[in-house]
């Protein structure tokens, strides 16, 4: 897979944490991980497709910790019950950096639809790629906790 | 200019944190008249019990998204002129074309600040009130 695209999702990831959470996460170097099993607690899944059959999955899991001062951040004194809270903010959180990424990838000649995001909780919890090799994860930190994007495209 | 600070706001998207979000800034500004929907087929039945002045919506939701109430809003005798806002994650251009060819006031890309927000309000009020 080529690194060049982890470039959208990181900027999209970075722009759409800073802009609606007030939180600068710092990409790591991106990485092939070979596994389905998530890397944080509370996961964030859409799918895209394209015309022609192209399809691809873009996930975003964060820590527990992460994730409840991302609601703090965005709800404020709002919150009304910290599990459907983040639940739902973690969605939203996926689908706007899945529209932002899209975009940029668009930019790049690469056009794809998005699909609603869904979101699964609890440890060791599984994400299904579109395929298990070639699955681009990028680790960010914040300091408030981790978080992993990863993505995964059909040639 | 000054805009109708009692205005009845309706604000649709089937993520609740950002209908709160939104509402949130609603408030900052001075906008406390705002009910909100979950997805376009509520938005629908809102408006024709409650006497909406201005609409804010998300594009994707399941049942009825955005654009498809944007159309319907647009095609009606009775609610076609209220202000629509589109808020969404699509920054696609031919998103942005396909809104504006269905007759959307302005357009917001998420993420944004309350101060873009702010100003995309501002700007559809200037053009209806200079449309008067």
């Amino acid at each position: 897979m080529d690194i060049k695209l982890a470039k959208p999702f990181i900027e999209a990831t970075v722009n759409v944490l800073s802009t609606m959470a007030m939180i600068k996460p710092k990409a790591k170097r991106p990485y092939i991980k070979d596994h389905n099993r998530a890397l944080g607690d509370v996961s964030g899944i859409v799918g895209f497709t394209a015309d022609g059959g192209k399809k691809g999955v873009m996930s975003v899991s964060f820590s527990k910790k992460c994730a409840i001062q991302i609601v703090k951040n965005l709800l404020g004194d709002d919150i009304e019950n910290i599990v459907e809270d983040v639940q739902d903010a973690v969605g939203e959180i996926t689908n706007m950096i899945s529209g932002q990424a899209r975009t940029k990838l668009a930019e790049m000649g690469i056009t794809m639809e998005g699909a609603t995001p869904t979101v699964i909780m609890g440890e060791n919890h599984t994400i299904t790629h579109i395929t298990k090799d070639k699955i681009m994860a990028v680790p960010f930190t914040t300091e408030y906790g981790d978080f992993v994007v990863e993505f995964s495209m059909s040639e | 200019m000054s805009i109708n600070k009692n205005m009845r706001i309706l604000v649709v998207d089937d993520f609740s944190t950002m209908r709160r979000i939104i509402k949130n800034i609603l408030k900052q500004l001075g906008f406390t008249n705002v009910v909100d929907a979950d997805d376009g087929t509520t938005a629908w039945e809102i408006l024709n019990k409650d006497k909406i002045d201005f609409i804010i919506s998300d594009w994707n939701m399941p049942k009825m998204s955005g654009i498809e109430l944007l159309r319907k809003v647009r095609a009606s005798e009775e609610f076609a002129d209220i202000p629509f806002l589109m808020v969404t994650a699509e920054g696609q251009q031919e998103n942005v074309i396909e809104a504006v060819q269905a007759g959307v006031s302005n357009y917001i890309v998420k993420p944004f600040t309350p101060e873009t927000f702010e100003q995309k309000i501002k700007k559809i009020f200037e053009k209806k009130e200079k449309k008067k």
